[in-house]
């Protein structure tokens, strides 16, 4: 992955705290386990059957019936358990997972997601991330600030299908860091090197702005 | 009592019409053997398949579409196989898509004599249009039907010869729920093992879900 995938996930992983239940999505989302600070050990479930996922084994080691949600080959740490997805999807579902990790199409000035479908194409594969936006309970976005285009990826209203009609809770980019407050979103966070007049050319969403750079020093 | 057969011969129960459950997170605790035997079944036509994804192009499930024996495809990811996507847009298969856990929990649901339920999933979202809704807790919920069908083809590591299974790791998935929510149940295992040999505490499937069993074949084309 680039490194803007690597800053976007240190990024990400910042906010996750000791001893929580996470739930990983495909692609920038996986690496945030790679970038977790001293000291903050989680447990990551998949929504395929397994919470207790460990890294990725060696060539040797691989097992074929091993696998995250990404269907790519896992390890197995002490602790770990297997279930159904029915089962999996209760833990989902029932608010039992504490965040999940998401990328994203387009996220709207309410910080509602669209990261399900594309307009005009059709409409075959949703799988867990409509269950993971209803169900955990705090939704963490890591996605690049601006599309392949160059287009804003946060705007006012989003052209793709939402995937849920619930905010989620923060939005990290590579360049800043947006939580959703009472309905709106608000920036927390510039990354290093980044500008306020960057971040605000190339998003498309309303914003107040409440730094807190002091406490957001990375570790 | 379970019988122990070969997968051409568990396939023969398969009717035109029929819905067909079949298990596996894409090819992994897929029952790569008796899906094999689906391409030569002669009576697997018409089909309503329900299974998560419908395998890899050319792979697992993906082998049935060429072969048109597939109507109508319940499921939750076909996005990573192209030739669904193009069978879907040639008009030659249905699709419901479904998320996966509402997907997973209707076949739960079925299996378990409970007619359709409740969600927050896709309520306020293109896949929740038309659906029935409900505001329980003050957030919208949809009605969701339970799922059953005709036979379920599911994949365990092991079988006692009573039909009680156990699974692997995370081919677990689908199956366990799949083997409570059709009339014929063909589990593909390893191994069939004496009973007793699984220890009843270790017993994932008891048994009298499960009517078929049949041994996976090494090295088969997936």
């Amino acid at each position: 992955m680039s490194s803007v995938s690597t800053v976007i996930a240190q990024r990400v992983a910042r906010h996750i705290h000791d001893g929580e239940i996470v739930n990983l999505g495909i692609g920038i989302p996986t690496l945030v386990a790679d970038h977790l600070p001293d000291g903050v050990d989680v447990v990551l479930q998949t929504e395929n059957g397994m919470l207790g996922v460990g890294p990725t084994p060696a060539e040797a080691d691989i097992d074929p019936n091993l696998v995250n949600a990404g269907k790519l080959p896992v390890s197995e740490l002490a602790g770990a358990s297997y279930f159904s997805s029915s089962a999996s999807f209760a833990m989902i579902r029932g608010g039992h997972v504490d965040v999940a990790i998401l990328g994203a199409l387009q996220l709207d000035e309410q910080g509602r997601i669209a990261n399900w479908s594309i307009p005009g194409k059709p409409i075959l594969g949703v799988g867990g991330a409509m269950d993971l936006l209803v169900g955990a309970r705090r939704v963490i976005v890591a996605t690049t600030h601006t599309a392949k285009d160059g287009a804003p990826k946060i705007v006012s209203s989003c052209d793709y299908p939402l995937s849920a009609d619930r905010s989620v809770d923060l939005i990290v980019t590579e360049h800043a860091t947006f939580a959703v407050r009472d309905g709106g979103l608000v920036l927390i966070d510039l990354a290093e090197g980044s500008t306020l007049e960057w971040v605000q050319e190339n998003t498309g969403a309303r914003y107040t702005v409440a730094l807190k750079q002091q406490t957001e020093v990375a570790r | 009592m379970v019988s122990v057969s070969t997968a051409e011969a568990a396939l023969e129960l398969v009717k035109p019409g029929d819905t067909v459950m079949v298990g596996g997170f894409g090819l992994v605790g897929a029952p790569l053997t008796l899906i094999a035997a689906l391409l030569e079944a002669p009576g697997a036509r018409d089909l309503t398949v329900v299974s998560n994804n419908l395998g890899e192009p050319g792979r697992g499930l993906g082998r049935l579409l060429p072969t048109r024996r597939v109507r109508k495809a319940i499921g939750s990811y076909f996005t990573s196989n192209r030739e669904v996507v193009n069978a879907h847009l040639a008009g030659e298969i249905e699709v419901e898509l479904l998320p996966q856990g509402t997907l997973a929990e209707s076949i739960r649901a079925g299996g378990a004599g409970i007619g359709a339920f409740y969600v927050r999933t896709s309520a306020g979202t293109l896949l929740g249009e038309g659906k029935e809704e409900r505001v329980i807790d003050g957030e919208r919920h949809v009605l969701q039907y339970g799922l059953k069908a005709n036979v379920a083809l599911i994949r365990a590591q092991k079988a006692d010869r009573l039909g009680n299974l156990a699974y692997a790791r995370t081919a677990q998935n689908f199956n366990p729920d799949m083997a409570t929510a059709a009339k014929i149940v063909i589990a593909e295992v390893d191994e069939i093992v004496e009973v007793g040999e699984i220890a009843p505490e270790r017993v994932d499937t008891p048994h009298l879900f499960v009517d078929c069993l049949v041994l996976s074949q090494k090295g088969i084309n997936p």
